[in-house]
């Protein structure tokens, strides 16, 4: 054998876990492009969530309901602060403001349809109501955003709640996107904008800042629908205690936490992954706030971001929540991501679960887009019935974890019924770890 | 002539009243006596009547105004005729900030001076400042169009899409994407016309024009290879 190293191992490729393969991707994308990567959906990057959390159920100590037989109420009340009309919900899952422009018309429809046969709620967006969505949502929440797009006292009045948006979890502190392919004509008509510029949503409300002028703001508006409808403040996870005192001290009757997992139709990536905290860590703050005043249960919290199914949102409930609102699982529901558009995903170069350029209005499955020929794949009326399966599939499982708690309304859910499975998300819900009696930072403990 | 005295009347039952005019009202005109700077006066307005403010207002005096015409013989406070639809809002005094914001329609018309963002992220309505206007008005002003008689502030028009601004003094500064345009015959009969419903004597040939460059309408992607 000739001594020339010929056949002994090699080093073997190492990627870097810091210059991973999809970190080099975009490095690459940004030196060709010249501008930073706009996307919708939320954060992809694995965060402290609520499957880090687990509920004890019931045993010698707590006693359970029976599963199909005995009684587990969902209903809630959102609006008992000030309103005369509060919004009266069969379950706890509403759907969460998506704007017509980012959703087609349709998609738009099906999710008001879906609502509508669940007994919940749906909610307008960037962009302003339309008639298809006002027709079909038995409870319409309606936004008054920065933007103020196709904002009118009429849709005002016939709104049945109206929802201050300061933040969303994906980008708190940033304003919104549409990108000029999905300016379509009647998206351009309602948001009074050329047809297919790239038009930006303020960040900020244009007629008042902080939360002083915010209450005289909600006067106002009080004032316009003669005290009727409730008001919900929207923030993003950024501070929630005190994002929920202020938003409280503002005269909110709901306050709405999106948490960083929120999804969007399009903001940067950077903004996406980078900005927010997980909802996880939102939660037990934003009901500390309430708390401290004396509110918890008197204003309502609504809480979002990366919600899936009935276990999401029996822990939000453990977590002191009043109600839930979902973004990405209805569009899921809807038909969103589909495997059977696989072909056509591929096309786009992705595959179906990853695609995220909803903002380029290319949606395979006619959901995020404004092109009449997509759009036409895609049935509201079936749309709508699979969204209605889909709640009633989440609200099933959260009656069957509450009745295994021994609980006769799944608001009955406490942060008792719950231990975590990692420090993370012990530390961030405050919940003790498994096996343990603690938590890091419980009050009377040194660490 | 009917006579409400916020002295006595809260401002809910005075809403209360001026919302349930409808369009065949034979009540059209209505004064408003002490308002003493108290917010949300006459706001949601949807009836073709004339309201007379005697004194000074809060925040969103006229918000969300349809149809009306508001008349307020004094000063405005904050985000006066926001979101107008239509109709008319006339101040005798100055405006604070945020006035005709978002506002969609209508004339609003400032006797006084304005102060910052004046007529921030308008969508349509007609705007005529006697006097100056403070910085950044007509901020991302998407359409209608901004007179002032005096000056303008700093950073006018900042990111603005197809709104028209019209300035016969000086203006401090132009904001991002906001030029100077040509005045063209068409601007000067709408100027006309907005100066004499605004009762002003200022020439339209004593104005300039700015508008938007458009620069900022697309990202700018390089798209070279
Ligand atoms: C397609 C899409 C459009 C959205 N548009 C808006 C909007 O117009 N206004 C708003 O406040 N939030 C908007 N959101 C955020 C949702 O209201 C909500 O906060 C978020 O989707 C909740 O997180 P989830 O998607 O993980 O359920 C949008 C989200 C998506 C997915």
């Amino acid at each position: 054998m000739k001594d020339d190293h010929k056949g002994a191992p090699r080093t073997m490729p190492i990627q870097s876990a810091t210059f991973s393969n999809p970190v080099n991707a975009e490095i690459r994308r940004a030196a060709a492009t010249g501008i930073y990567d706009i996307r919708g959906g939320g954060a992809k990057r694995k965060l402290p969530h609520f499957d880090d959390l687990l509920f004890l159920g019931a045993s010698m100590s707590r006693y359970p309901l029976e599963g199909y037989r005995e009684k587990c109420e969902t209903s809630v009340t959102l609006g008992t602060r000030y309103a005369k009309n509060p919004i009266e919900l069969d379950i706890p899952i509403t759907i969460a403001g998506m704007s017509f422009g980012a959703l087609s018309g349709g998609a738009k429809e099906a999710l008001g349809r879906g609502a509508t046969l669940a007994g919940t709620s749906t909610t307008t967006g960037d962009g302003g109501m339309t008639n298809e969505e006002r027709g079909h949502s038995n409870k319409l929440v309606y936004q008054y955003l920065p933007s103020r797009y196709g904002m009118n006292p009429d849709d005002l009045r016939r709104a049945d709640a109206i929802e201050i948006v300061v933040g969303q979890g994906a980008k708190p502190g940033g304003g919104g996107m549409l990108l000029g392919q999905k300016i379509s004509d009647r998206v351009a008509e309602m948001r009074n904008l050329p047809k297919g510029i790239d038009q930006r949503s303020a960040c900020r409300h244009p007629d008042w800042t902080g939360p002083d002028d915010l209450e005289i703001k909600i006067l106002e508006l009080r004032e316009i629908t003669g005290w009727k409808v409730p008001i919900y403040i929207k923030v993003g996870g950024a501070r929630p205690y005190f994002d929920t005192t202020l938003a409280v001290k503002a005269g909110a009757d709901v306050v709405v936490l999106d948490g960083m997992q929120g999804g969007t139709a399009a903001t940067q990536d950077v903004f996406i992954e980078h900005v927010g905290q997980p909802i996880l860590a939102c939660i037990r703050e934003a009901v500390r706030a309430l708390q401290d005043l004396g509110l918890h249960r008197e204003v309502q919290l609504v809480v979002s971001g990366g919600i899936r199914n009935g276990a999401d949102v029996a822990k939000c409930m453990a977590l002191g929540a009043d109600a839930v609102a979902i973004g990405t699982a209805a569009l899921i529901a809807l038909g969103d991501n589909d495997p059977k558009w696989e072909a056509d995903y591929n096309a786009l170069g992705t595959t179906a679960g990853a695609y995220d350029d909803w903002h380029e209005g290319m949606d395979p499955a006619g959901i995020t887009t404004q092109d009449p020929e997509l759009m036409a794949r895609f049935d509201p009326i079936e749309g709508g019935r699979r969204l209605n399966n889909y709640l009633k599939v989440m609200t099933l499982e959260a009656q069957t974890i509450a009745r295994a708690c021994g609980k006769s309304h799944v608001h009955n859910l406490e942060p008792e019924d719950l231990c975590a499975v990692t420090l993370e998300a012990a530390a961030m819900a405050k919940i003790p770890l498994a096996g343990t009696d603690w938590y890091p930072g419980k009050p009377g403990t040194s660490y | 002539m009917q006579v409400i005295d916020m002295e006595t009347v809260a401002l809910r039952e005075l809403n209360e009243t001026l919302h349930a005019q409808t369009d065949t009202t034979n009540q059209t005109k209505w004064v408003i006596d002490n308002p003493k700077g108290a917010h949300a006066i006459a706001c949601g307005l949807d009836a073709p009547i004339e309201v007379t403010v005697k004194g000074s207002t809060g925040y969103y005096c006229a918000g969300m105004n349809k149809q009306a015409t508001i008349n307020i013989k004094g000063s405005a406070g904050p985000g006066v005729a926001e979101n107008m639809m239509s109709g008319t809002v006339v101040i005798d005094g100055d405006a604070s900030q945020y006035a005709g914001a978002t506002a969609h329609g209508g004339l609003l018309v400032i006797k006084g001076n304005a102060s910052s963002r004046c007529g921030i992220s308008m969508k349509g309505v007609d705007i005529v400042v006697h006097g100056n206007i403070g910085h950044m008005s007509a901020f991302m002003a998407q359409s209608g169009n901004l007179v002032v008689c005096g000056d303008a502030g700093e950073a006018l028009g900042d990111s603005l899409y197809e709104a028209r601004l019209f300035v016969r003094g000086s203006v401090k500064s132009l904001g991002a994407d906001c030029v100077e345009k040509e005045m063209r015959p068409e601007h000067l009969t709408l100027l006309a016309d907005l100066l004499e419903r605004a009762e002003s004597d200022a020439k339209p040939e004593e104005f300039k024009r700015y508008g938007s460059a458009r620069q900022l309408y697309n990202f700018n992607i390089d798209n070279a290879y």
